[in-house]
């Protein structure tokens, strides 16, 4: 407080001094106002623009498209559910991208759990940065860039066919199906599988691996007793990553996927930009909307959250 | 046996992690207008027809332009609400993280949709802005994310200090905290830098008939037109994001100071912020 009289004292320029200082001196004990201005502009960006356009996707699946003029029509129906519910193909297209998602979470689940085991408990300092860096790599290489890189790699005349017939095996033709997509789904998202599993495994005190083999338990029965419990939260969590971002995927089903391998997400973009019709689309993108907020519920009863 | 067992598997997943990006690199330099393997020759004679192209290059200035808008509204609404949510206990504060992680968390498409459907019936037409608005809801909470962990991570006693020592407001924010969350503010904004540059599945509902470079690219691949350059820009795309985000780890690795825990709040740190920090596409 002394530099305040010592400011006063001096006069001049210390007088604004004071001012701007009662000024944050006031805001300081307002903590409720501070909090508000500075809580304004991102909660207006927020609400004015992403619920509000959350909440106008939600509305307009109960609106429907004028047959004639293509203008939609602000009329509560549910035919677009109606259209969904009773047509197989989009039933077929739904399942098929559950059904990978949940394919790929698996997969990614199998392929992390002994790599992040390796990476947290036994590699050496060094060893652990290098893999770190190896994972964090391809999270950040461009998304097209990967799914491009895999196209090249499956295609017919393919360095996978080619090294296959290299060895003496006979070529294989995934390229352009499901197994393509399975492949290249899995590939896309494991850095998002192996880090939240990595961090669980790095979480287990080694008391608790010291305890087991005090008691009697061999190292594998150590593993699937104590610590792949432990580290389930970790693997739910990476399996929130895997699965959303599968179920909203559009990409790679048209580079990879080829025909009659459409997801809920090629649907959803012909029908707003080839038909127009964003009400139809909206309705659908609702199944991917409950699927995940169902997943997440569950996800969280198992402690995933905690290991985010 | 078991350890040779994990040690094959380990090298067999970091050799599936690397190489298709390895060998991507390596097609930029295909010298066939065809992309099969083995590659027939290695030129460099694409890379100045590629950047000649005119098409790609308003597609390349259109992502520029929209990720530095982008970033600079995710730095400063991004940092306020982290600034808030850090100092205060409010109604509604967990709403806040919450409502911030939702783009994330969200599939893309969804965000997408949304942001399309509202365009539509606000009658707004597609432009640099509304690209710009899709990013940028999805960058704030990078922004937020690296800003708050670092605020976390920080003493609160440094700001006493300052307070006790005479300091206004305004003059422990100017001094003592901005400069403590300053990298973190950075890390942030490269991070959101890199995710805006990259993005495709929100911008294909927001861009209208514009291009960006990921757009660009997209149905190039689709069409299976312009491939020796579509090479050439993909290698350019990977030194692009590749380089921001080592970058911001660099920034976020070494706290000096502020580090109050050790070892394991680094790799918890770097994990979260790489794993919130990237699109959900």
């Amino acid at each position: 407080m002394t530099a305040a009289r010592a400011e006063v004292v001096a006069g001049g320029p210390g007088r604004f001094r004071s001012a701007r200082r009662r000024a944050s001196a006031g805001l300081f004990r307002r903590g409720w106002l501070r909090a508000t201005l500075l809580l304004s502009a991102p909660a207006a960006w927020f609400v004015l623009i992403y619920l509000a356009a959350l909440a106008i996707l939600f509305v307009s699946a109960f609106w429907r498209v004028d047959a004639f003029t293509g203008e939609v029509v602000h009329q509560w129906n549910l035919d677009n559910f109606k259209t969904i519910a009773e047509s197989p193909a989009y039933r077929t297209i739904a399942l098929r991208t559950i059904g990978i998602a949940a394919a790929v979470t698996l997969t990614d689940a199998l392929l992390a759990i002994p790599f992040a085991y390796f990476a947290a408990r036994l590699a050496p300092r060094r060893l652990q940065t290098v893999l770190f860096v190896i994972v964090l790599v391809p999270l950040w290489t461009s998304y097209l860039v990967r799914v491009y890189a895999w196209r090249l790699i499956l295609a017919h005349d393919g360095i996978l066919n080619w090294t296959l017939h290299k060895l003496g095996f006979g070529g294989v033709d995934i390229a352009y199906s499901n197994w393509a997509m399975w492949v290249v789904f899995s590939y896309l998202w494991l850095p998002f599988m192996i880090l939240p599993v990595w961090v669980a495994f790095e979480r287990v005190p080694d008391s608790f691996l010291e305890a087991s083999a005090d008691l009697g338990a061999r190292g594998w029965t150590t593993f699937r007793r104590v610590l792949l419990p432990l580290v389930l939260p970790g693997v739910v969590a990476g399996s929130i990553f895997t699965f959303s971002l599968t179920l909203g995927d559009f990409i790679t089903p048209t580079l990879v996927g080829g025909a009659g391998s459409d997801f809920i997400g090629n649907v959803v973009y012909s029908s707003v930009g080839i038909a127009n019709n964003v009400p139809f689309a909206a309705a659908f993108a609702t199944i991917p909307l409950l699927v995940m907020g169902a997943y997440l519920l569950v996800a969280r009863k198992v402690g995933a959250f905690e290991a985010l | 046996m078991a350890r040779v067992a994990l040690r094959v598997w380990v090298a067999l997943i970091v050799l599936f992690l690397l190489f298709p990006i390895l060998l991507i690199a390596l097609y930029a330099f295909n010298e066939s207008n065809v992309q099969s393997w083995p590659l027939p020759g290695l030129s460099t004679k694409w890379f100045a027809s590629t950047f000649h192209n005119e098409a790609m290059r308003q597609a390349l200035w259109l992502s520029v332009r929209a990720a530095l808008i982008a970033t600079t509204i995710a730095i400063v609404l991004g940092s306020m609400a982290a600034f808030a949510v850090h100092r205060f206990r409010f109604f509604g504060r967990e709403t806040v993280s919450f409502l911030l992680v939702l783009p994330l968390a969200l599939p893309g498409i969804i965000t997408g949709m949304a942001l399309n459907s509202f365009f539509a019936w606000g009658t707004v037409d597609f432009s640099l802005t509304t690209i710009v608005i899709g990013h940028a809801t999805f960058c704030i909470v990078t922004v937020y994310n690296n800003a708050l962990a670092r605020l976390r991570r920080t003493q609160t006693s440094l700001v006493e200090a300052s307070m006790d020592l005479g300091a206004d407001g305004w003059q422990t924010f100017r001094h003592v905290t901005l400069p403590m969350v300053a990298t973190a503010l950075v890390a942030g904004g490269l991070l959101a830098f890199a995710l805006s540059f990259d993005e495709v599945i929100v911008t294909t509902f927001t861009a209208g008939a514009q291009n960006t470079l990921p757009l660009w690219i997209f149905g190039n691949i689709r069409l299976g037109q312009q491939l020796p350059q579509v090479n050439v820009v993909v290698l350019m795309v990977i030194v692009v994001t590749i380089v921001p985000v080592t970058l911001a780890q660099r920034l976020t690795r070494d706290t000096g100071v502020l580090r109050t825990g050790t070892g394991r709040g680094r790799a918890d740190a770097s994990t979260h912020a790489a794993v919130a920090a990237e699109p959900a596409p």
